[in-house]
């Protein structure tokens, strides 16, 4: 099911934007991402347009985008398996504490061309540069971008779908409109998602906006998730009461006696 | 067809998790198992959460079970003396079961715990059913009757004190190894999420003595019972059993039971111990080999918490 709702309204300002600067205005073609028992993952469309200042001429190198989406915060823990006796056993782990469950960085070029390595490092741009804290001893700090449990858990949520860098995500319409395809997968986390959005012109930001999404549960998967998790006595009564209702349908249906 | 499974968070292909249900359906029935110890790893392999499997295989092992079961009470084929000194060692296995699974979550070796579990208890019991079945099957070409009652083979635990007389199954031992062989079955099915009946049927019937006549009957009352208790107490402690799952596994056993009920009736006892034996023995290898074999990813990710 793939519902790509147009919605562009570009409207007057904001107004809360600085009087020199671009004026920036996105909007989302859905809010509110629903997980039916259907659910396989859904491409959201984040639309946009830049309102250069009235004041001076367009910029000559036109603009960049950064499209930043964080799903829920979670702590995940990564492991490391070292053959122990002949066997293959996980030996040691690293706590990543309050990362996205979800974090895609989409954008029009590499990150890397947009801006340089301080700016991108300052302002969190690319996943090398996105704080993902790991619990190291009494501390909790982001280490280097080389540090092999970063590299793997960065690599292993990448495969998963749920970590993405994309530099062709961001489309320019017209050098002031632009789109950007946010792919949820079937297996996204439920809850709120961040959208940040920054833009750039001759490797410096110069207007940022946020937006937000919500994946939730919906409908009959809703009401079974709420059942497990509110009335866990009663839902597993009820499952058992399943099970032997079709037990019982089964040896009637087929029996030979 | 896709459909999104609520407690597990992913999507599945119904077919795929259908066909799974079928056909350990069908090894189920011709074997009187639940088959568990096929499905669980199974399950795992397409990439649900471990521990969502192991609580949500529990309620449909309970539905192929409750088929059998049925058919067995008809026959009279069931001792219920006998399952009732069972399932009160049982219960308090599945109890201790679920509490040290609850407790284990939080510890990273769980998946190692097992893996083991599976190697030990499945080459073990693999291993022992082929060696006898092949010694029966050489037996019977010889033209000897299989005598499963030998005369001075009572070991030290049949001489315990507390012996009852089991009227239907004929056979006079003490509870204490009754209870204990309950409560191992009931804390076995709780950690791994099998119904724990391809270990129990060989354990009444050489340990306990118990006649082929009423033993698969009888340990389909023990491991219908654990798996009830598992249901529950998995749904009440760690909300992780997905009824979603469990229906479209239930529909595919039952089914495939049916089937495999039909076609276990066309095969000698002792060559359906020989392939089960063997069944038993590769799922074991299977999980051997993951535990030496250097894996393709030293890392794995662990959900440990929401914020």
């Amino acid at each position: 099911m793939r519902r790509l709702v147009l919605i562009l309204l570009i409207l007057a300002a904001v107004g809360s934007a600085p009087a020199i600067a671009e004026r920036l205005v996105v909007s989302l073609s859905n809010h509110r991402v629903q997980i039916t028992s259907n659910f396989t993952g859904e491409d959201l469309v984040l639309f946009g347009t830049i309102e250069p200042d009235k004041g001076k001429a367009t910029r000559q190198a036109g603009y960049d985008l950064v499209v930043t989406v964080t799903g829920p915060r979670q702590t995940l823990r990564t492991r490391r398996k070292e053959r122990v006796l002949g066997i293959w056993v996980n030996t040691t782990s690293r706590d990543f504490v309050g990362v996205p469950s979800y974090l895609a960085v989409l954008s029009n070029r590499p990150v890397t061309e947009i801006t340089d390595a301080e700016t991108r490092r300052r302002l969190q741009v690319g996943l090398d540069n996105f704080l993902l804290p790991q619990r190291i001893g009494p501390d909790v700090a982001d280490t280097v971008v080389t540090d092999p449990f970063r590299v793997s858990f960065v690599r292993l949520q990448q495969e998963r779908g749920v970590y993405r860098e994309s530099p062709t995500a961001v489309t320019f319409l017209t050098p002031a409109v632009f789109r950007a395809a946010i792919p949820l997968p079937a297996d996204a986390p439920t809850g709120s998602y961040e959208i940040d959005v920054k833009l750039f012109a001759d490797g410096a930001m110069i207007q940022r906006t946020t937006s937000a999404l919500e994946v939730i549960k919906a409908g009959f998967e809703q009401y079974v998730a709420n059942a497990a998790a509110d009335h866990g006595f009663l839902y597993g009564l009820a499952t058992t009461l399943m099970a032997l209702l079709i037990g019982w349908i089964a040896s009637v249906v087929f029996r030979k006696d | 067809m896709q459909i999104y499974l609520p407690i597990a968070d992913m999507p599945v292909n119904i077919f795929l998790v259908l066909g799974m249900g079928l056909t350990v359906g069908f090894i189920s029935g011709m074997f009187g198992i639940g088959g568990g110890f096929l499905l669980t790893p199974l399950l795992i392999f397409v990439g649900i959460s471990p521990a969502v499997v192991v609580a949500s295989v529990s309620p449909q092992i309970a539905a192929s079970l409750f088929t059998g079961f049925l058919t067995y009470w008809r026959r009279r084929a069931i001792d219920f003396a006998l399952a009732a000194m069972l399932l009160s060692g049982g219960v308090i296995g599945t109890v201790t079961g679920v509490w040290l699974f609850t407790m284990l979550r939080s510890v990273d070796q769980l998946d190692l715990l097992i893996g083991l579990a599976y190697v030990v208890l499945l080459g073990t019991v693999g291993v022992l059913m082929v060696i006898e079945s092949a010694r029966a099957i050489m037996r019977a070409h010889q033209g000897l009757r299989a005598d499963m009652r030998r005369a001075g083979s009572h070991v030290w635990f049949h001489h315990l004190p507390l012996k009852l007389r089991f009227k239907r199954s004929r056979i006079y031992v003490s509870v204490i190894p009754v209870w204990a062989i309950g409560a191992i079955i009931g804390f076995i099915g709780a950690i791994l999420g099998v119904g724990g009946g391809f270990m129990l049927v060989p354990m009444l019937i050489y340990l306990l003595r118990v006649p082929t006549a009423t033993v698969i009957g009888t340990s389909m009352v023990l491991t219908l019972v654990t798996m009830i208790a598992a249901t529950i107490l998995h749904a009440t402690a760690n909300h992780l059993v997905d009824a979603v799952l469990a229906l479209i596994l239930m529909i595919g056993g039952v089914v495939g039971a049916q089937f495999g009920a039909r076609a276990g009736q066309k095969i000698r006892g002792e060559r359906l111990r020989m392939l089960l034996g063997i069944l038993v023995l590769l799922v074991g290898i299977r999980f051997a080999i993951d535990l030496v074999v250097s894996p393709d990813d030293f890392y794995s990710i662990r959900h440990v918490g929401d914020m």
